[in-house]
């Protein structure tokens, strides 16, 4: 039995060209009218949607605290998905557009904004071209601004305050809060910052109600979710699944596992490891991945077959989120930086000495950046000590390791740094 | 009313004054930038900790007063 469902990826064309807004119309019917804007808040809370861009935040608080404000207030759609194994966002941009605007525009309402920009990743050109012509085919609709951004393609890029700076014109990096976003965001307007996925599945909750959104997922975890799913499997893709789904059930989605598997990565690169066969035990929801020290965090899965060699897996992603460190927290530059050397040798088989120097640095690294860069990574790495243990001895005594590096984990080549 | 010591990491240079000023609160780690305990500091160690925020060459240390909510 299939455990998809199609809610947000409803109508999709087999030749892979967009949603149109006919179609979209015909899908989905149109946007109530003006709703008074208090029960629309009521509505999302009510439906206990959470933010989809990873750190689960409640979305109607977020909202809240936007509305509550003063001044002319911007909406702003993160499309960014810097991370590498996720590729769920961009699915929603290219081939339902419309879902996402629909999104935006209640947000909009929500907060009480009149402009609003979706924020893409540059070289995500097909996307953008996608969007541009979807705003063209509502133009004589909207009832807000809506303007494209295109950021440059980083993995920090994506997170609120450093989103802000490089639409602003800067650098991508992140800023030390507060001020927060909703407080003083774009040109200092308080700015809600939202995740496409977040805004598509508001758009399903304004048409139909929090009582509809909760018919599937879990009572503390509603609604469906879109999950990048990778690796070892028949068919890897993004698929859209009722929070609460047996991540088992989805790799037999995904056609099952194409050989047998060592451990599921869950959470994508600020999450963690965890055995297969206790990840085949678990449910796709944060009660249930947090509770065996995982994260559903965005939701990017990956396989990993008993045939790849882990440790090299780990030391590639580990020097790439020391590489895509904004360069401006000491601990953060300096200690992922180390720590990926360390990484690196003990895949070598150099020596296991570097362990215990890494779990130290590991503790140091946490809690100390303006943002959660290093905490994610922190994560990542810890938890492929813990479950990578066995690897780990076997490398260090110089043993042969059967497994090869498959590159399983997508990373971008590395790119020269900027000057500051 | 307590304070608590925060520091901005962006700001912070790893000049390691602080550590050096006031060691009940501040370490440093092993690049030579500091690790601060965030607890409420008790008003014996008050001036140590106003030293020590004054001394940042970079302004990347403050004290922050705690209200009841925090």
């Amino acid at each position: 039995m299939s455990v998809s469902v199609s809610r947000l990826l409803r109508g999709l064309h087999s030749d892979g060209r967009p949603v149109d807004i006919g179609e979209h119309l015909h899908l989905h019917g149109p946007l109530p009218g003006r709703v008074d804007r208090g029960s629309l808040l009521d509505a999302v809370e009510l439906s206990g949607l959470h933010g989809r861009g990873g750190a689960g935040f409640p979305t109607a608080v977020k909202l809240r605290a936007v509305a509550g404000r003063r001044g002319r207030k911007v909406v702003l759609a993160n499309g960014v998905e810097g991370e590498p194994p996720s590729g769920k966002d961009k699915v929603l941009l290219r081939y339902v557009p419309h879902l996402v605007l629909d999104g935006v525009e209640v947000a909009a309402h929500a907060v009480g904004a009149d402009q609003a920009i979706v924020a893409v990743s540059e070289n995500a050109t097909a996307e953008a071209a996608v969007l541009q012509s979807a705003l063209r085919e509502r133009r004589e609709s909207d009832r807000v601004g809506i303007g494209i951004a295109a950021v440059p393609d980083t993995f920090v890029a994506g997170e609120e305050t450093a989103l802000i700076n490089a639409i602003g014109g800067g650098p991508p990096r992140p800023t030390a809060t507060p001020p927060r976003p909703f407080e003083r965001g774009l040109d200092g307007r308080p700015t809600l910052v939202q995740n496409v996925e977040t805004l598509a599945q508001l758009a399903l909750i304004a048409r139909h109600g929090p009582a509809w959104y909760r018919q599937i997922g879990t009572r503390e975890e509603p609604g469906s979710a879109l999950v990048t799913l990778s690796g070892a499997v028949r068919l890897p893709g993004v698929y859209e699944v009722p929070l609460g789904t047996p991540l088992r059930d989805l790799v037999d989605e995904a056609g099952g596992p194409t050989e047998p598997a060592r451990a599921v990565l869950v959470g994508g690169y600020f999450g963690a490891w965890l055995d297969a066969d206790t990840a085949f035990a678990l449910d796709l929801s944060e009660a249930s991945l947090g509770a065996a020290g995982g994260l559903l965090g965005a939701r990017a899965i990956v396989v990993l077959p008993e045939g790849c060699c882990a440790l090299a897996e780990v030391a590639r992603v580990s020097r790439f989120l020391a590489d895509e460190s904004a360069g401006q927290c000491g601990p953060c530059v300096h200690g992922l930086g180390a720590i990926a050397q360390v990484i690196a040798s003990l895949a070598q088989g150099e020596s296991r000495e570097g362990e215990l120097r890494v779990r130290r640095w590991l503790d140091h690294v946490e809690g100390r950046g303006a943002c959660r860069h290093p905490d994610g990574a922190a994560g990542f790495i810890r938890s492929a000590l813990d479950v990578f243990a066995d690897e780990v001895v076997l490398h260090a005594r110089g043993a042969r390791c059967a497994g090869r590096d498959l590159r399983m984990l997508p990373v971008r080549r590395r790119r020269e740094r900027r000057a500051a | 009313m307590s304070s608590r010591l925060r520091v901005n990491p962006i700001a912070c240079d790893g000049h390691g004054l602080c550590a050096e000023l006031f060691p009940e609160r501040v370490t440093l780690d092993d690049w030579g930038y500091p690790i601060v305990d965030g607890a409420p500091i008790p008003r014996p160690l008050e001036q140590h900790a106003r030293r020590a925020v004054d001394a940042c060459p970079v302004l990347a240390l403050r004290l922050q007063v705690l209200t009841r909510k925090d």
